[in-house]
C-alpha cells in the first residue's frame, strides 16, 4: 500500500515514533482500501491507549524487580567472545553488576571498531589500521640483552615482526633515543643503546623504562583482532581508548564503540552514555537467554544519567543522593546519615516509600496515591 | 475520616538545655535496684523513666505498660566529652575557624556568597556537599584570620577523640569554648543550620538517659535480673562520673583527673558507638562486645532495616506446600488446622447481624473465634458464652470468624524477587497439613515440592481484601511485566500430557473420550472425526479443542519444530506446524511453545483476546485435561529407558576411540612444537582449546547416536523435545557419555604439581588425566571419573552460593535506587523531588505487561481482526 497514504492517516493520531514505524511497516505489505486503513489505524490507536501505563504505577519497582529477578538465574563465569576463542569478556552477573556500579574501567574493556568504506573491505588496509591502534612494545619487536662490560643494551631486531607491525627502523631509533635519552647505534640488524652517563643503575633502569615505551599504537589497546563480519572487516580490541581510536586514520568513528560506559560519557556525552548502558545491559541479559523488556532497562539508565553525569546504582550514586534522610539511613551507612542530617537540620518530607513504611503510613504509590472524596448524605431529593 | 498523616520529620542536635528540659529525672547513682529488688530513686531504673514490669504504673504519666511511652532522664557530666560521631567534624571546624575570634577564615564577602549559594541549592534540592568541602579546604589553608589578624595554628585531629595544637593537647573544655565562639552566620557556610545544631552541642556536657523501655531488663529463671547492654554502659558512665566528681572535689592531682577524664570519654564513646576504630570495644563479662546505640541502628537486623522497614505480622501462617492439579490456579488449599486459627473480621452492621450471630453460635469449623466490642475489648467466644454474646451483638461490633472457602488471602514464597512472589488466592479449606496449589503457579513463585514452605497472610480490612482481589489475584499476573509474556503456564506433565494427546492422529472411542474429559465442563462433543464400522472415533486434537475458547485463531511453529530449511507448514512430517482456527486445533502438536510457562503462545493470546478470567479457566482446564490424558495414555520413565543396543554401544566406543586418538595426536604435535597457534593465543591455550573442541564433539556424537537408538517414543526423548523437562544434553549424559568436566571453563588441572591426581604422570595431557568422563551415567563412572565429576560439581555449588548473595545485593540496590519513581497523570516518570526522569515512560508510555512481547501493539492481529470483519 502507498506509504504516503498511510502516513497521512497516521498523522492524525499522536502515536510515538516507534509505534508509528511498526504500523507503517506492517501496513505497507498489505493492499488495503481507504476505509479499512482508517479502521485499522483507529483500532491501533484504541489498543495503544489501552496498553498505556496507568498513572500512579510504581514503574521503578517493576523495573528493578524485572532486572534483579533474572540476576539469580545468571552464571558467574566469563566466557569467550561470540564463540570465537579470541578475546575473553566478562559476561553474566559480574558484568551486570559492573554496569550498575559504573566502574572506572570494566574488568575486560573491549572496543568494536568499524572502518571507513575503503578500508573495511581490504584485509591489508584493515591490518594497517590495526597496527596503528595496537600498542607495540620493544619486547614485541626485539630480544633485549644487556652488555654490562660495554655498558650497552643490545636489541636484536626481529625484521619479520617489524614488517608485519609496520614499524620503521629509523623511526624506532628516533623514538628510543628521544624518550630514553640514549645514544642509539645501528649495526647489522642490531641496535646498540648506550646511556649518556655510564652507571650500572642507570643502565638497568633504562632497560626497564624501555620496556614500558609504546613504540607504536595506543597505550591502552593491548591487542587487536580482525574479523570479517557481514561482509566487512571489523576490529575488536582488548583494552579501550575511545578518544584516541576515533581519531585514527581509517576508523569510522561513527560506528566505533567501547564497552566502557564512563569513557562514552566523557567523549560522546550523557545521552550516548545512556544508550550505552541500555545496550550493554540488554546484551548481557540477552546473552544469558533472559528476556527483559527494554523499558525497564531504559528507566534504570535514565535514572543513572538523569542529572548529566553517570551515577552508580547504590550508595555512592542514585541511592546516596536521595533527599530523604530516613530512606538513606535504611539503605546503608545508617548512623552517618543520621548524624549528618542533624548537623544540617534536614527535614524529611516523607514523600518516598521507605520513609512512609517506617512511620507506618500508606505509601504514595499505586492505590495509596489516589484520594477520593465522597459527599455524605445520600441522594438529594 | 481520612487518617492523619505525618507531614515531615526534622532532624536536629539536642542542646544541653533541651536535654535537661525533656528529662524527668536526674540520675546520680549507678545502682539499679536495692536489696529488696526495688528500683532506686535517681538510679538508672528510676520509676519516673517509665515502666517495664506489668501491673505497675509510671510515676511520670501514670500509664501502664504499653500506655506509657517512657521518659528520658539525664546525667550531668562533670567534665565535657567529645561526641565520637562528630569528632572529625569538630576537627575540621577548629581548623577552618580562627583560634582567637572564632570567625570563619574567609572574608565576609566570600562567606556571604557561599551562604547564598548554599541556600539557593537547598531550595532547588541540589547537593551542597562539594561546596562545603571546598569551604573547609580553602579556609583551612588561610594563614591569617581576615577578621582579627591572628595567625592560624594547625590543629591535628587524632582518632578517635584527640586534638593537638602544636603538640599541646586540647581538652574538651578548650574545644567547647572555641566552638562557642563561632557565630551563627559563619556556621551556615559550613552547611550547618545553627538553629538545629550549634557546634558546641557536639561536645557533651549533659547525657540523656533513655527511658527504661528502650533497655528492658529480663528476669532469668533463677530470679536473677539481667540488665540490657545499654544499662550496663550507663552504669559505667555514671560510676566514672561520680568518681571523677569526688576526685575533683578532693583536689586530686592533675594526672589522676586526666586519667579519669579520659576514662569518662572512653565510656561515653563506647556508649554511643562500640565499633569505633582505635577504641577497644567495651565487653560484657562473658567477653561478648556490648551492643550499644550505633549497633542497635545499624545493619540488617538493626532498627532501621530490621524493625522499621520490615515488620512482623499477625494473621499469617506457614507450612510445607504440595501440588493439587484439581485446584484452580487461583485457589490455595489451606489445612483445616490453620483455617481454624486464622480469622477474618466481620464488621457487624444491620445487614449482616444475623449472619454474624450464626457464626458465633456454631461449634465447628467456620465459627467465630473472638468478638471485639466497640470499646476495643476482645472477648473469646466459647460454648459457654456464645448465647450471651449473640444477644449482646449489635452493629459496631466486630466478629472474628474463622477462615473459610472463598476468602481472599495473600500467598507468598521467599525470596520475594518480583511482584508475582506474592499473589492473592481464594481459600479452599482442605484436610491434612500442607498448603496445596496448582502446579501451574509454581513458575512465578519459583516453587517446587521438595520441602518448600510458603507463607499465607489474611488481609483484615475490606479495602485490603478488595485490593488484593482486584490487583493481586493470580489471574491478573499471568502475563509478566518483565517481558510481556505468560509466566504462569503448564509445566512437566501438563506439557507431556497434551503432547501425547495431540501429537499425530490419536483416535479415541466415546468411552475413552468421556474418561479423559471427565473433569471438564463440556456439554457437547463435536462431530467425530472418524467412523469406522459404526464405531465413532474422536482425535486427540478434537479433545484439546474442547478447552479452547471459540473464535481463537492462531498459527505458529511448535517447540518440537526442527527449523527445516523449507517449512512444509501443514504438511509437516513431525506435526510441528500448529494451526488453530475458530477455536479448533486443526494441525500441529500442543507442547511448551503453546501452553508452557514463559513461552505459551496460546495462553498469551487468550489473555489478550478473552481476558484474564478466560485465561484462568483455560489454564485450569489445561492442567486437568493434561493430567487425565497422561494417565490414560500411560507415561513412565525407568532406568531401562536409557538402555541402548550393543550396536550403539559399539558405535559410541568407536567415536570415543577416535577422539582419544585425536587428542593424542594433538598432544604429540604440541610436544613436537608443530602445533599452529590460533591467532592471539599461546600454543598451550591453543592445545587446550583444540582438545576441548574434539572431546566436546565426541560427546555430541555419542549423544546423537544414543538419541537415534532411543527413538522418538522414548519417554525421556518426549520430555526433552516437547520441552516438558530435561534436555537432549541430559539424555546424552545418561545414555551416551558424560563428557569433559571443567573448572572455570578449563579442563581440570589443579591438584598435585603438574598433574590432577597421582594416578597420572606429571605433565600428562591426555583426556582421562584432565577430567574427561567417558562413561555414561547409566554405565556408571569409574573412581577417577567419579572424582573429576565431583570436582566439576563442586564448582557449580560454589557458583550458586556466591551468585545468590551477589544478585540479592544487586536487587536491593536497584530497588532502593528506583523505588520512589511513579508515573504521573501527565505520563512522565518522576522521583519524589518531582524531577522528571522520563518524559514518557519507556519512550512510548506502554506497559510492558500489556505490550505484545515488547511491542506496543500487535498490528498483525488488529489487521487480521479488521479484515475478517471485526
Amino acid at each position: 500500500m502507498d506509504i504516503k497514504e498511510i502516513e497521512k492517516e497516521l498523522k492524525k493520531y499522536p502515536f510515538p515514533e516507534s509505534v508509528r514505524r511498526d504500523i507503517r511497516e506492517e501496513l505497507a505489505k498489505l493492499d488495503l482500501n481507504k476505509k479499512s486503513l482508517k479502521k485499522i489505524i483507529d483500532r491501533c490507536y484504541e489498543e495503544y491507549l489501552s496498553n498505556l501505563m496507568e498513572p500512579g504505577e510504581a514503574a521503578g519497582i517493576i523495573a528493578a524487580q524485572s532486572i534483579g529477578e533474572p540476576g539469580t538465574q545468571m552464571t558467574m563465569r566469563t566466557f569467550h567472545y561470540a564463540g570465537v576463542a579470541e578475546i575473553n569478556v566478562t559476561l553474566g552477573l559480574p558484568r551486570l553488576i559492573e554496569i550498575m556500579d559504573v566502574r572506572k574501567t570494566p574488568s575486560t574493556p573491549i572496543m568494536t571498531i568499524r572502518l571507513q568504506d575503503d578500508y573495511s573491505n581490504d584485509r591489508k588496509l584493515a591490518r594497517e589500521v590495526a597496527n596503528r591502534i595496537e600498542a607495540t612494545y620493544i619486547t614485541d619487536l626485539a630480544d633485549i640483552s644487556v652488555d654490562i662490560t660495554g655498558m650497552k643494551i643490545i636489541l636484536f631486531l626481529d625484521e619479520k615482526v617489524m614488517e608485519r607491525k609496520q614499524v620503521d627502523k629509523d623511526e624506532l631509533v628516533k623514538k628510543l633515543s628521544k624518550s630514553l635519552k640514549v645514544d642509539v647505534e645501528e649495526k647489522d640488524g642490531k641496535l646498540y643503546l648506550s646511556p649518556k652517563e655510564p652507571s650500572y643503575r642507570k643502565l638497568l633502569q633504562t632497560v626497564e623504562k624501555m620496556k614500558d615505551i609504546v613504540i607504536k599504537g595506543i597505550k591502552e589497546i593491548r591487542r587487536v583482532i580482525i574479523r570479517k563480519e557481514e561482509g566487512e572487516y571489523v576490529l575488536y580490541t582488548e583494552g579501550s581508548n575511545l578518544k584516541k581510536v576515533m581519531r585514527v586514520k581509517g576508523v569510522d568513528y561513527r560506528r566505533t564503540t567501547t564497552n566502557n560506559i564512563l569513557e562514552i560519557a566523557e567523549v560522546l556525552g550523557i545521552e550516548a552514555a545512556r544508550n550505552a548502558i541500555i545496550k550493554e545491559a540488554l546484551d548481557t541479559l540477552e546473552e544469558q537467554g533472559l528476556n527483559v523488556d527494554v523499558r525497564h532497562i531504559m528507566l534504570v539508565a535514565d535514572m543513572m544519567t538523569n542529572d548529566g553525569e553517570v551515577k552508580q546504582v547504590g550508595r555512592h550514586g542514585v541511592a546516596g543522593e536521595k533527599v530523604s534522610v530516613l530512606s538513606r539511613a535504611a539503605f546503608e551507612v545508617t548512623v552517618n546519615h543520621l548524624l549528618e542530617a542533624a548537623i544540617r537540620g534536614d527535614t524529611d518530607n516523607l514523600s518516598g516509600v521507605t520513609e512512609n513504611v517506617i512511620v507506618g503510613q500508606a505509601i504514595k504509590l499505586g492505590t495509596g496515591d489516589v484520594e477520593l472524596i465522597s459527599k455524605l448524605g445520600g441522594r438529594s431529593k | 475520616m481520612a487518617p492523619k498523616r505525618i507531614r515531615s520529620i526534622k532532624f536536629e542536635l539536642l542542646s544541653p538545655r533541651e536535654i535537661r528540659k525533656m528529662s524527668v529525672a536526674k540520675i546520680i547513682t549507678p545502682d539499679t535496684y536495692d536489696d529488696d529488688g526495688y528500683p532506686i530513686d535517681m538510679g538508672l531504673m528510676d520509676q519516673r523513666l517509665g515502666v517495664i514490669d506489668p501491673g505497675l504504673r509510671c510515676k511520670t504519666c501514670g500509664g501502664k505498660i504499653g500506655e506509657c511511652p517512657g521518659h528520658f532522664g539525664h546525667v550531668e557530666l562533670v567534665a565535657p566529652v567529645i561526641h565520637v560521631g562528630y569528632a572529625k567534624l569538630i576537627g575540621k571546624l577548629l581548623n577552618a575557624t580562627c583560634r582567637n575570634c572564632g570567625r570563619i577564615l574567609l572574608p565576609d564577602k566570600k562567606r556571604d556568597e557561599i551562604v547564598e549559594e548554599i541556600e539557593r541549592r537547598r531550595e532547588t534540592g541540589g547537593d551542597i556537599e562539594d561546596l562545603v568541602k571546598e569551604v573547609f579546604a580553602i579556609s583551612s589553608k588561610t594563614k591569617e584570620c581576615p577578621h582579627c589578624g591572628e595567625q592560624r595554628v594547625d590543629i591535628k585531629f587524632e582518632k578517635p577523640t584527640f586534638y593537638y595544637e602544636n603538640e599541646h593537647r586540647l581538652t574538651p573544655i578548650d574545644i567547647r569554648e572555641r566552638l562557642e565562639k563561632i557565630p551563627d552566620e559563619d556556621l551556615k557556610a559550613f552547611g550547618m543550620d545553627p538553629a538545629s545544631a550549634r557546634p558546641e552541642w557536639m561536645v557533651l556536657t549533659v547525657l540523656p538517659v533513655p527511658p527504661v523501655n528502650t533497655r528492658p531488663s529480663i528476669t532469668l529463671e533463677s530470679g536473677q535480673r539481667s540488665e540490657d547492654d545499654l544499662t550496663h554502659k550507663l552504669v559505667d558512665i555514671i560510676r566514672i562520673n561520680q568518681r571523677f566528681q569526688e576526685n575533683k572535689e578532693a583536689g586530686a592531682p592533675q594526672l589522676i583527673i586526666e586519667d579519669l577524664w579520659e576514662l569518662l570519654q572512653y565510656h561515653v564513646t563506647t556508649y554511643l558507638d562500640n565499633e569505633v576504630s582505635g577504641v577497644p570495644p567495651a565487653r560484657h563479662r562473658s567477653g561478648r562486645p556490648l551492643k550499644t546505640l550505633s549497633q542497635r541502628l545499624k545493619g540488617k537486623e538493626g532498627r532501621f532495616r530490621g524493625s522499621l522497614s520490615g515488620k512482623r505480622v499477625n494473621f499469617s501462617a506457614r507450612t510445607v506446600i504440595s501440588p493439587d492439579p484439581n485446584l484452580s490456579i487461583g485457589e490455595v488449599g489451606v489445612p483445616k488446622a490453620i483455617a481454624e486459627e486464622l480469622t477474618v473480621p466481620m464488621y457487624v452492621s444491620r445487614y449482616n447481624l444475623e449472619e454474624a450471630r450464626k457464626f458465633i453460635l456454631r461449634t465447628e469449623h467456620p465459627k467465630a473465634n473472638y468478638v471485639i466490642r466497640p470499646d476495643g475489648r476482645r472477648v473469646k467466644v466459647t460454648e459457654n458464652n456464645a448465647e450471651e454474646v449473640t444477644e449482646k451483638l449489635e452493629p459496631g461490633w466486630v466478629v472474628e470468624r474463622q477462615l473459610m472457602d472463598g476468602d481472599v488471602v495473600l500467598f507468598n514464597r521467599q525470596p520475594s524477587l518480583h511482584r508475582m512472589s506474592i499473589m492473592a488466592h481464594e481459600v479452599r479449606v482442605l484436610p491434612y497439613k500442607t498448603f496445596r496449589l496448582n502446579p501451574a503457579v509454581c513458575p512465578p513463585y519459583n516453587a517446587d515440592f521438595d520441602g518448600d514452605e510458603m507463607n499465607l497472610h489474611v488481609p483484615q480490612s475490606l479495602e485490603a481484601q478488595a485490593e488484593a482481589k482486584i490487583l493481586m489475584s493470580v489471574q491478573e499476573h499471568i502475563l509478566s511485566p518483565r517481558f510481556g509474556g505468560p509466566i504462569i503456564g503448564g509445566i512437566h506433565d501438563h506439557i507431556s500430557g497434551l503432547y501425547l494427546l495431540t501429537k499425530g492422529d490419536n483416535r479415541f472411542t466415546k468411552e475413552e473420550v468421556m474418561e479423559i474429559i471427565k473433569p471438564l465442563d463440556v456439554k457437547k462433543l463435536p462431530k467425530p472425526a472418524y467412523e469406522i464400522d459404526g464405531v465413532k472415533y474422536w482425535t486427540g486434537k478434537q479433545i484439546f479443542s474442547l478447552i479452547l475458547p471459540e473464535g481463537l485463531n492462531m498459527t505458529f511453529k511448535a517447540e518440537i519444530c526442527r527449523n527445516c530449511d523449507v517449512c512444509k507448514e501443514t504438511e509437516c512430517d513431525i506435526d510441528a506446524y500448529v494451526v488453530i482456527k475458530n477455536g479448533v486445533l486443526e494441525h500441529g502438536t500442543v507442547d511448551e511453545k503453546a501452553i508452557g510457562a514463559f513461552k505459551g503462545l496460546v495462553i498469551d493470546q487468550i489473555v489478550r483476546q478473552y481476558g484474564t478470567a478466560a485465561a484462568k479457566e483455560f489454564l485450569d482446564n489445561t492442567t486437568r485435561l493434561a493430567i487425565r490424558a497422561i494417565m490414560h495414555m500411560g507415561f513412565s520413565f525407568g532406568i531401562d529407558d536409557e538402555d541402548i543396543p550393543p550396536e550403539a554401544v559399539r558405535q559410541i566406543d568407536e567415536v570415543m576411540e577416535e577422539a582419544k586418538n585425536e587428542v593424542a595426536n594433538l598432544v604429540m604435535a604440541f610436544k613436537k612444537g608443530e602445533l599452529d597457534p590460533l591467532p592471539g593465543r599461546t600454543i598451550e591455550e591453543t592445545l587446550e582449546l583444540r582438545i576441548m573442541q574434539s572431546l566436546g564433539r565426541a560427546r555430541d556424537r555419542a549423544g546423537k547416536i544414543a538419541g537415534n537408538y532411543l527413538g522418538l517414543n522414548n519417554s525421556a526423548v518426549i520430555m526433552a523435545i516437547s520441552g516438558a523437562r530435561g534436555s537432549m544434553l541430559n539424555l546424552t549424559q545418561m545414555a551416551g557419555c558424560v563428557g569433559q568436566q571443567s573448572v572455570r571453563g578449563e579442563r581440570i588441572k589443579r591438584g598435585y604439581s603438574g598433574r590432577s591426581l597421582t594416578h597420572f604422570k606429571r605433565g600428562e595431557l591426555g583426556a582421562e588425566a584432565r577430567g574427561f568422563v567417558r562413561s555414561s551415567y547409566k554405565k556408571g563412572l569409574n573412581p577417577l571419573e567419579f572424582f573429576f565429576h565431583a570436582v566439576g560439581g563442586r564448582e557449580g555449588l560454589v557458583d550458586t552460593a556466591v551468585r545468590t548473595s551477589q544478585s540479592g545485593y544487586l536487587q536491593r540496590r536497584l530497588i532502593n535506587a528506583l523505588q520512589d519513581l511513579k508515573i504521573e497523570y501527565d505520563g512522565t516518570v518522576r522521583d519524589t523531588k518531582g524531577a522528571v526522569v522520563q518524559f514518557r515512560y519507556g519512550d512510548d508510555g506502554v506497559d510492558p505487561s500489556k505490550s505484545y512481547r515488547g511491542k506496543a501493539i500487535d498490528v498483525k492481529r488488529i489487521v487480521e481482526e479488521v479484515l475478517s470483519g471485526g
